[in-house]
Order: structure tokens, then C-alpha cells, then sequence
């Protein structure tokens, strides 16, 4: 089964290939990997894609916990969780065929970010599903180049129900 | 007392920490990246310097300190080559959680990643091998640093730190301050046990019929030994022990059952297979304890106590983890339990499984025998001294001969098996221990991978007991070749090529020895033990095709233990 894990680590030199480095050490499969800073600077936060078994699934959080760089790791698999991947995808085009892409484009709610007489760059953002989606779709166009961020994560804010302010009303 | 806020440079602010840290050795080899340091080492009075003559035995001592003492052992090293030779030792050191502290030299820090002399990334060659590595980048960062170093070592599941100083951060000055203490958000080793899980492990404990106490390393590095003795003795409880866990509880006692695993003893492997409640101790069920997985003490509730999370449910899952440290833990569980258990069944079914199938060899024949002398080394020293072992056959049967009476005597490399470990091991622990023999016994085969250090014992005027087996064989590859690979004896005989031992021990400038006959030992060995006036070097020409048993084969389960080597006639 595929997890999302979300790591907080000391933004320092290292800490990332550590991470890479106990992922290759102790064969875990990594989907996608992606790192940058929050809103703590000396905080980075690292997104990971990964599948396995229960039991393997464990190891990884404990490993990851087990790193000396590391301030908190959240399995946010079966947790409800805001999950985003962005795409540049620059697909070929032909006369005729290039308002069929830019509607593709348009469906799926992304941006024409480039475009020259033979490639039209896409800019596509949403869940890794809806990436593949339209991979899918551009597919029979010709992609010629592709870049996917990987995932980053956050777990959605607790959904506190509404109530009408006795001291404004 | 120095006032803080000093002007120094790095290298006093290096040994000014090490002062604070109460350092007493530094094993170590000079070279171009730590000259400095040497500059300022050559006045230092407050730690000794021991030179070795190659870098991984300035790794190996460092943990053999560190494994007799209970201390951090510290190593300093050149930049390049002299970091990449203590590989093997920080390796060994990760594998069997020894705190040691290795600082390498490294090129000035604008020449890193230039491919200077000398230069080698060695926190990254080193960054799955260590619990954790640094490299310091400015000398305001220096202090924190080391200190940081020595708690991470030292604290939770030991392991190695890798410390990296660059030439000019060593060179340059700043204000000295050495925090008393330092906080790592990403770093708190859990240090008591959970409560409910002690009381629910007493409890199952309590129910037990046929309980077992498999007892790793983790008990000795906890200092929980007096706990392990009084639980077990007040309960009656049989204990066993891992490699790394020989000596937590007396050999002698009638509740030791001696090691467990691949050549453990069979009654101790009966046990594990038919308790039925098996409570692991700082031990990490290491596939040369279980063997096969599944078949590993299937009728047992496993209660697994551990202070590294990631040891528990990683090999075997288990029904009760607790993690924390395990003396603390083990103090819990004895107060918990206060009425005594009904154990006498279990007791006559392990004795009778100790009589089954005791240890044994051929002592009729006249030959000269590794058990035999190992038997006698453990009489003599009455299981008082700190043994030291290399890696092969001659360990295994120091693990089933001798006979531990304390903690921080039997030190071996288990989980990397380390050839070459032995002797400079054995020297690392003479100097941390001054009031008890220390004992190096190795083979001919993993004695040669580090015989160099054979000087740094003269030079010290170490009264280390060296004790080679000498079967002229790698015995425990042959032992394999014989059993599992066909008779195909590949490269590992060694009778050609072997050198005369007792000459290159007196090229040394040491006493040396040689034995050929059972009849010799008992006078050699007392002659041996009681030379005090340096290192002493006893080879003992032992038969040359003798085979540790029982040995269950590796991945089999105990049913498939085999206990002695199988008669021609019987296998036709």
C-alpha cells in the first residue's frame, strides 16, 4: 500500500541524504521525494511517497524517527490530508491539433506556460491522480518532455463547525 | 577552572573539550590534516596519546575501551586514507552499538569537494555506519559540536559519532564556551519503560509455565546487570544469552543456560523452542539467534525490551514490546512480582535436556584441542578476565568455554564479525582495564589482519595474553565448505603460507611461545598468565580439522541443529 509520510528535519546541510541514504541502506522503495523550507526556516519539511507492507511501513517510520536530524515524521496515509503535485508537461502539437491541448489544458484547470511553433508547455497542478489523468490524455499528442515535483502533503485543519458569535450578533 | 569566554583556537578548543569530557585516551595516527592538532597535543597533559600502526586499529581499541569500560572511546585520524581506514571499525562499532567518537582531519574547507590531497568525503562514506556525523564548518561551532558528539554516542542505543575538521577550522580562533549540556529537538532517547506495558509484561510473567530470559548486549550497556541477577535469581528464572549479552549473568550459575543460537548450547535452543514465554532483554533477535523466522519459539508470548524502537517487530513480531531502558525496566518487573514462581517442571525438562546433549569434544586421543585449551584458560583465570576474541571458530568456542563471571568481559565483534578485531580490541581494553587479565584469543587467520598493532602492545608494555589458535585454516570458512559447499576447501588453507608466529612475536620484541601437545598447556598457560612484563604471544598448533558444534545451519530451525559431525558410515 502507498504512503505519504511527512518529515520535519533541521534545515541542514545533510539532511536530506541522510533520509536518501537510509531509504537505499535499508531497500525501501521511495515513489517521490520532495523537500523544501516552511515556515520555520530551520525547518525543512520532506514529503515521501513510499509502498510496502504493513510491517515495512513501520520500520520506515521508526528509521526516519531514528535520525538524529529528524524533528517529527506524520504518516498522513488514512488521515484527510491536502495533497498536491505540480507538472510541466510540453506535449507536440500540429495545425488543428493545438486548441484540442490548450481545451485538455483548460479541463484539467492547468496554464499554457510556453509555447513555440511545434511544443506548448502545460503547467498542471492537483492530486497524483489527476496528474496521471492527463499524462493519459496528452499522451497520443506526443509528450517531449515531462517534470513532476512529487507530492507535498498537509494533513487539513480540524473542520470546527461554524457558530454564530453570541458577542458580534 | 578556565573562565569561559576565552580567545583559543580550534585545536585547544578540541582538547579543552576533551578535558571536559574527561577523556583519558585518544588513539590515533598523525598526518597533514591534523598537524595542528599534534602541534598542540605535544603539550597536552591531561589525556595519553596512543600511537597505532594502521587507522583501523585505532577504531578497533577505541571499542575495545569503550566495551571494557563503559566509557566513550575516541579516535583521531588524519584526513583521506587515514579516515577511510577507520571504516571498518566505525562499521563494527554501528553493528554492535559501541559509543566511540572518531575526529577526522579534513582539507581546509574552500578545498573541499577540489579533490585536494588527501581529501575524501568521509561523513558521507561514513553516513549509513554511524549513528550520526558532522562536519564542522566554522570553528564558532566547534564546542557544541563535540559535545553534541559525545552525548549522541553515549546516550540512548550507543553507536559511533564521526566528527570532520577541516584544516582551517582547526587553525582559526574564537571565543570558548562549553555548554554543560545540549538540546537536540530531533534527538531524545527514551530512557523508562512504559508502566502498563511493565505491569501486563509482570503479569504474563507471573502466568508463565516454561519462562525464558533472552538476554542481549543492551542489558550490559545499560549497566543492568545487578537487576538481570536479582530478577532472575529471586524468580528462578533460566536465563540465556546472546554473544553480546555473555557475561550479564554468571556462566557458572545452574541458571545459565549458556548462549542461544547457531552454535548456542542445545539446551538453551530447547528452551527457546518450547517456552512459552520468551521475555527478550536488549537483544535484537539477530538471524544467528532465530535462524529461521518462523520456526523461532513459536509457542511463546514474546515480551521484547528494547530502548531503540526500531528493534522491536523488525525481525520477529512481537506480543509485548516495551521500549526503555532495560534496567530500569528490569528493576520494575522485580518489584512487581513478589510471590515466587512454580517452575520446577520446566527445570527438570531443561536438565534434562542439558544432559541430553552437553557440550563435548575428544579428549582421548592425545591431540591438542581449541575447547580444551579454551576450558583450561577459564579455569585458570576462574571466569575473572576480560577475554577478547577475534572472529571465526575459536570465538565460538571462547562463547561456550568460557565462563563469564562479569559484565564488560567478553569482547567481541558480533554483528559485522570483524577478522582482524581481536588484538587491537584487546589492547583498547588494557588500558581501560588495569585490576584483570586481558586475554586476546584469535586465530591464525584474523590475528594477521591487524598484527601490526603487535608494536603498539610492545611500545605500551600491555601484559595482554595473546592466544592464537593456530588450526592453519580459515576453520570456521572451512567448517562451511565442509558442511554446506561440497568439500570444496577454496583458499582456505593456510599451512603454506602461514609465517612462523613466534618469530614475527619476537621481531616484535615480545616473549613468545608455541605449543604442540595437550600436556604443555597447563604450564605454558600458567607461565603466560603470570608474565606481567609486557605482551606475551602463545600460539597452540591445534588439530586442524575440528568443527564447532552443534551448529544449526544458517536459516534452518533448532530441530535441524546438527551436534556432531556426522560418521561416514552413518551417512552412507
Amino acid at each position: 500500500m502507498k504512503h505519504t509520510i511527512s518529515v520535519l528535519v533541521e534545515n541542514q546541510f545533510g539532511a536530506f541524504n541522510r533520509v536518501a541514504t537510509m531509504f537505499s541502506g535499508k531497500g525501501f522503495n521511495i515513489h517521490s521525494i520532495s523537500i523544501g523550507e516552511t515556515e520555520n526556516s530551520e525547518v525543512s519539511r520532506m514529503t515521501i511517497v513510499t509502498e510496502g507492507e504493513d510491517k515495512i511501513m513501520e520500520q520506515v517510520v521508526k528509521q526516519l524517527n531514528r535520525l538524529i536530524d529528524t524533528i517529527k515524521v506524520i504518516d498522513l496515509t488514512g488521515q484527510t490530508r491536502v495533497e498536491r503535485e505540480l507538472a510541466l508537461i510540453t506535449v507536440f502539437y500540429q495545425k488543428g491539433t493545438r486548441a484540442e491541448v490548450i481545451s485538455v489544458c483548460d479541463i484539467f484547470r492547468g496554464n499554457v506556460v510556453d509555447i513555440n511553433t511545434k511544443t506548448i508547455t502545460l503547467e498542471i497542478t492537483g492530486p497524483p491522480d489527476k496528474i496521471d489523468a492527463v499524462v493519459n490524455v496528452l499522451e497520443p499528442y506526443g509528450i517531449k518532455e515531462m517534470a513532476r515535483s512529487g507530492t507535498v502533503a498537509l494533513k487539513r485543519g480540524e473542520q470546527i463547525k461554524y457558530e454564530k458569535n453570541p458577542v458580534t450578533q | 577552572m578556565r573562565t569561559t569566554k576565552q580567545k583559543l583556537s580550534g585545536a585547544d578548543i578540541f582538547f579543552e573539550c576533551l578535558r571536559q569530557e574527561k577523556v583519558e585516551y585518544v588513539f590515533g595516527y598523525p598526518g597533514g590534516a591534523v598537524l595542528k592538532i599534534y602541534e598542540k597535543l605535544y603539550d597536552v597533559k591531561h589525556l595519553k596519546h596512543i600511537l597505532v600502526r594502521h587507522e583501523q586499529g585505532a577504531a578497533h581499541m577505541a571499542e575495545g575501551y569503550a566495551k571494557a569500560t563503559g566509557k566513550v572511546g575516541v579516535v583521531l585520524v588524519t584526513s583521506g586514507p587515514g579516515a577511510t581506514n577507520t571504516v571498518t571499525g566505525i562499521a563494527d562499532a554501528y553493528m554492535d552499538s559501541v559509543p566511540i567518537v572518531v575526529f577526522t582531519g579534513q582539507v581546509a574547507t574552500h578545498l573541499i569537494g577540489n579533490d585536494a590531497f588527501q581529501e575524501a568525503d568521509i561523513v558521507g562514506i561514513t553516513r549509513p555506519i554511524t549513528k550520526h556525523n558532522f562536519l564542522v564548518r566554522d570553528v564558532n561551532e566547534l564546542a557544541s559540536t563535540i559535545k553534541k558528539a559525545f552525548f549522541i554516542a553515549s546516550t540512548g542505543r550507543p553507536g559511533p559519532v564521526l566528527v570532520d575538521l577541516p584544516k582551517d577550522v582547526v587553525n582559526s580562533v574564537c571565543e570558548f564556551d562549553y555548554p554543560e549540556k545540549v538540546e537536540m529537538r530531533g534527538y531524545k532517547p527514551t530512557f523508562l519503560g512504559h508502566q502498563n506495558q511493565i505491569k501486563k509484561a509482570a503479569e504474563v510473567i507471573k502466568n508463565a509455565k516454561r519462562p525464558l530470559l533472552y538476554v542481549g548486549g543492551g542489558v550490559i550497556m545499560a549497566n543492568g546487570e545487578r537487576e538481570l541477577r536479582l530478577f532472575a535469581m529471586q524468580n528462578k528464572l533460566p536465563v540465556t544469552m546472546t554473544l553480546q549479552g555473555l557475561g550479564a549473568f554468571p556462566g557458572n550459575d545452574p541458571q545459565s543456560l549458556g548462549m542461544l543460537g547457531m552454535h548456542g548450547t542445545y539446551w538453551a535452543n530447547q528452551a527457546v523452542n518450547n517456552c512459552d514465554v520468551l521475555v527478550s532483554l536488549g537483544a535484537r533477535f539477530d538471524d544467528r539467534v532465530t535462524g529461521k523466522v518462523d520456526t523461532f519459539a513459536t509457542k511463546a508470548y514474546k515480551v521484547h525490551v528494547d530502548i531503540d524502537p526500531t528493534c522491536i517487530d523488525k525481525n520477529v513480531i512481537v506480543d509485548l514490546p516495551i521500549v526503555g531502558d532495560v534496567k530500569h525496566v528490569l528493576a520494575e518487573l522485580a518489584t512487581e512480582i513478589t510471590e515466587p514462581l512454580q517452575l520446577d517442571e520446566w527445570w527438570d525438562q531443561i536438565e534434562a535436556w542439558r544432559e541430553e546433549c552437553p557440550l563435548h569434544y575428544e579428549k582421548d586421543d592425545g591431540k591438542l584441542r581449541s575447547e580444551y585449551i579454551i576450558e583450561k584458560i577459564s579455569e585458570k583465570t576462574k571466569g575473572e578476565a576480560v577475554v577478547v576474541t577475534d572472529v571465526g571458530q575459536h570465538q565460538m568456542w571462547t562463547a561456550q568455554y568460557y565462563k563469564f563471571n562479569h559484565p564488560r568481559s567478553h569482547i567481541t565483534s558480533g554483528g559485522l564479525g570483524t577478522m582482524g578485531f581481536g588484538l587491537p580490541a584487546a589492547i583498547g581494553a588494557a588500558f581501560g582495564v588495569k585490576d584483570r587479565p586481558v586475554i586476546c584469543i584469535s586465530g591464525d587467520g584474523g590475528f594477521q589482519m591487524n598484527i601490526q598493532e603487535l608494536a603498539t602492545a610492545v611500545f605500551n608494555k600491555l601484559p595482554i595474553k595473546i592466544f592464537i589458535i593456530n588450526n592453519s585454516f580459515l576453520g570456521m570458512v572451512r567448517q562451511w565448505q565442509e558442511l554446506f559447499h561440497a568439500e570444496k576447501y577454496s583458499f582456505t588453507d593456510l599451512s603454506e603460507s602461514n609465517p612462523n608466529f613466534v618469530k614475527i612475536a619476537e621481531g616484535f620484541r615480545m616473549k613468545a611461545m608455541s605449543v604442540n601437545s595437550p600436556t604443555e598447556v597447563d604450564y605454558i598457560l600458567d607461565e603466560a598468565l603470570a608474565y606481567n612484563d609486557g605482551p606475551v604471544l602463545v600460539e597452540f598448533k591445534v588439530v586442524k580439522e575440528d568443527m564447532v558444534f552443534p551448529i544449526i545451519p544458517a536459516g534452518k530451525s533448532v530441530n535441524e541443529m546438527m551436534t556432531k559431525r556426522l560418521d561416514p558410515k552413518e551417512m552412507v
